[in-house]
């Protein structure tokens, strides 16, 4: 087993695997930017190094300094979490060479799934169902006639260099397709240099569902059950859980063994994901494998009863699986909500700054998975993910409503939060009833929401509340530093006075 | 002491007192008493206690905004003390006087949407800051003129500093 493991990245996830390193008894070492030195993960680790400015090409992107830290502790391995170096098969080759076990697969692998064109090409020879259509570029008009012909209507063209939604286009007819062709051809040309168009079968509103898989460094792979994460915002997913609504054994198994045929083609080893489109016929096709670990991992550890973190040390380590596919049992239910800096009336644009007051919901069912504490500045240098919030129940309906409990308890105050957004989703028919897929968030974010119905009742207590504030911020000025005629020396907290009162009654004091 | 209170657009009139070595509070809202018990158990959360009623109260302070959380309903509150000069100064949100936008993060101003000396309203989009590949409004904290546009367009600005002036 490890001597010491050494966490390549910051915020939740480093947390989550020091404290995975600390249930087995392995010190973990944090690696920090200048603005992360007050941070949780360099609070909680057994050994901390600085390891640059706050840009993360200067810090958590640094393979040399990385590695740098590795030597100076003496880390004998390497997690590298999600995001940041994670699937950099350069960074994973060099822990090879630096001595270092990177713990996740190897650096092949990221490579081989890394390549659009060659993880289909792979996806082929393994016989894996993926969106039919070209894998090569388009030659002239009637070649994407030909192929939508055969593919069959609303057709997609993308360009093959390209991402983000540019240089594609929706065709629902063939006397659209030249005019759209062209468009696609010279939006791809001018925004990555490439003007390679392919064609692909449109998919109508898909479900983004995703396979968890392990494997050990001995050639076993299973897979660990779905999860759901078509609630998404400009591809970044908001929520997700486990199962998802509409999967059944059956098919949970169908996707899987593909999953585990995805992997072995790629001799993967340890944890990873292969994502899928499902369409409204729950038709599934490979869109991509992520070689690492996932943000929404704790929904399947919630439904399988595993550890997921423990189980990667532990095949890093050479250990096999301890244990089949067929002890691999999916049970309950589990919902995460993605708690982001951002100032959802302003288009989700970030809100850095420091959190003045935190409250955090607990109790049966909940499962809070944070990065940050009451007084630390969020940085606007990474991903404004602040936690996980992830509601567990016997099955989905207990789920929504653990959460729907959990989170009014929930404030962040000082900086501007997407909490609201999930109280309105978790409300709602639609995904009550499952019926989510890509398009579902953009449709509840239409504007003719209203933004909110004032309460005449509460209102009035606001305004008792706000005059409350007011009066407390003003004693508590004048107080400051001299003693006041109630006795209690300055003290202007007033939570005391009550049990106070009851002292004196008592005649304690 | 007298309070303005305006609770999204409604204003209130609160007339609060503490007397703190017996801990008994006294409160009218419009010349109607009410009867509280407040205790602050953290900076920004209250416990008030109505008879027959126990609400959890939060504050958010995100200048130039307070809002009020009673329970999970959240309301925009300015509070005026139209007594103390130095309440009316120590709140950012009373109000009254210029006004500066900041800019919230370091960027680069792309245009402004208002010009000087035109008429703006609270929450009118002044001018629009690039950073991190987004475009951001940036609104105007109160109804007033623009006094003044404190930096060019294109030019790149660090979280903190002003970009206009509204009085």
């Amino acid at each position: 087993m490890f001597q010491k493991i050494l966490v390549a990245n910051r915020g939740e996830i480093a947390v989550r695997v020091i404290r995975a390193c600390r249930e087995v008894g392995i010190p973990s070492v944090a690696v920090y930017s200048d603005v992360d030195r007050a941070a949780l993960h360099v609070l909680m680790a057994d050994e901390a190094y600085h390891i640059g400015p706050a840009s993360a090409a200067e810090s958590y992107l640094n393979i040399a300094k990385i590695l740098d830290a590795a030597k100076r502790s003496g880390a004998d391995a390497i997690h590298p979490g999600y995001g940041f170096l994670s699937e950099n098969a350069k960074f994973a080759q060099a822990c090879v060479g630096a001595g270092v076990k990177f713990i996740g697969p190897s650096a092949a692998s990221m490579e081989m799934m890394g390549s659009k064109t060659r993880a289909r090409q792979e996806m082929e020879k393994a016989g894996v169902p993926f969106v039919p259509g070209t894998s090569r570029g388009l030659d002239s008009a009637q070649h994407a006639k030909d192929v939508a012909a055969k593919i069959g209507y609303p057709a997609m063209l993308k360009a093959a260099a390209g991402g983000g939604g540019k240089g594609m286009r929706l065709v629902h007819s063939p006397d659209q397709l030249q005019a759209a062709l062209e468009a696609a051809q010279s939006e791809a040309q001018r925004a990555f240099g490439d003007g390679e168009v392919y064609l692909e079968k449109a998919i109508v509103n898909p479900r983004h569902i995703e396979m968890q898989v392990l494997a050990d460094e001995h050639g076993n792979t299973v897979y660990l059950g779905e999860r759901e994460c078509s609630i998404q915002r400009r591809h970044q997913k908001v929520l997700e859980e486990a199962p998802s609504p509409v999967v059944d054994p059956d098919m949970r198994r169908r996707m899987g063994e593909v999953a585990v045929r995805v992997a072995k083609a790629a001799n993967y080893a340890n944890a990873g994901t292969i994502e899928f489109l499902v369409d409204q016929d729950k038709n599934f096709y490979f869109l991509e494998m992520n070689t690492r670990l996932q943000v929404e991992h704790p929904v399947t550890e919630l439904v399988t009863g595993l550890d997921l973190v423990n189980l990667q040390i532990r095949i890093a380590a050479g250990e096999k699986l301890p244990f089949r596919q067929e002890d691999v049992v999916i049970r309950g239910h589990a919902i995460e909500c993605r708690i982001y800096a951002e100032d959802a009336d302003n288009n989700f644009f970030p809100s850095p700054g420091k959190i003045e007051t935190l409250m955090t919901p607990a109790g049966p069912g909940i499962r809070l998975d944070s990065g940050v504490y009451a007084g630390w500045t969020v940085p606007i240098d990474y991903d404004p993910l602040l936690a996980k919030l992830i509601g567990y129940g016997e099955d989905r309906q207990q789920a929504i409503a653990k959460l729907a409990r959990a989170l009014p308890e929930y404030f962040v105050a000082g900086i501007k939060t997407n909490l609201g957004l999930f109280r309105r989703i978790l409300a709602d028919q639609d995904f009550q009833s499952g019926k989510i897929d890509t398009g579902y968030l953009d449709r509840l974010m239409q504007p003719n929401a209203s933004a909110g119905e004032s309460n005449k009742k509460s209102a009035e207590i606001a305004a008792i509340a706000a005059a409350v504030f007011a009066l407390l911020d003003s004693t508590s000025k004048t107080n400051n530093g001299e003693a006041s005629k109630s006795g209690t020396g300055g003290d202007s907290s007033l939570a005391l006075s009550s049990w106070k009162r009851a002292a004196r009654t008592d005649g304690l004091m | 002491m007298i309070y303005n209170v305006s609770i999204d657009g409604t204003v209130f009139r609160l007339d609060l007192d503490l007397d703190r070595a017996a801990g008994q509070w006294r409160c009218r809202v419009d010349g109607r008493e009410v009867v509280i018990d407040a205790v602050s158990t953290q900076p920004d959360v209250l416990s008030l206690l109505i008879p027959g009623k126990a609400y959890q109260i939060r504050r958010e302070r995100l200048a130039p905004e307070t809002r009020i959380w009673v329970g999970d309903q959240s309301y925009s509150a300015e509070v005026t003390d139209p007594r103390s000069l130095r309440s009316r100064k120590s709140r950012a949100d009373s109000g009254k006087g210029p006004r500066q936008l900041v800019a919230p993060m370091p960027g680069k101003v792309v245009r402004f949407l208002v010009s000087v000396n035109s008429p703006v309203e609270a929450g009118q989009g002044v001018v629009v800051v690039e950073a991190m590949k987004m475009q951001n409004e940036i609104k105007s904290p109160k109804k007033g003129i623009v006094l003044k546009l404190s930096v060019a367009e294109g030019a790149a600005v660090n979280a903190g500093d002003v970009l206009a002036i509204v009085e």
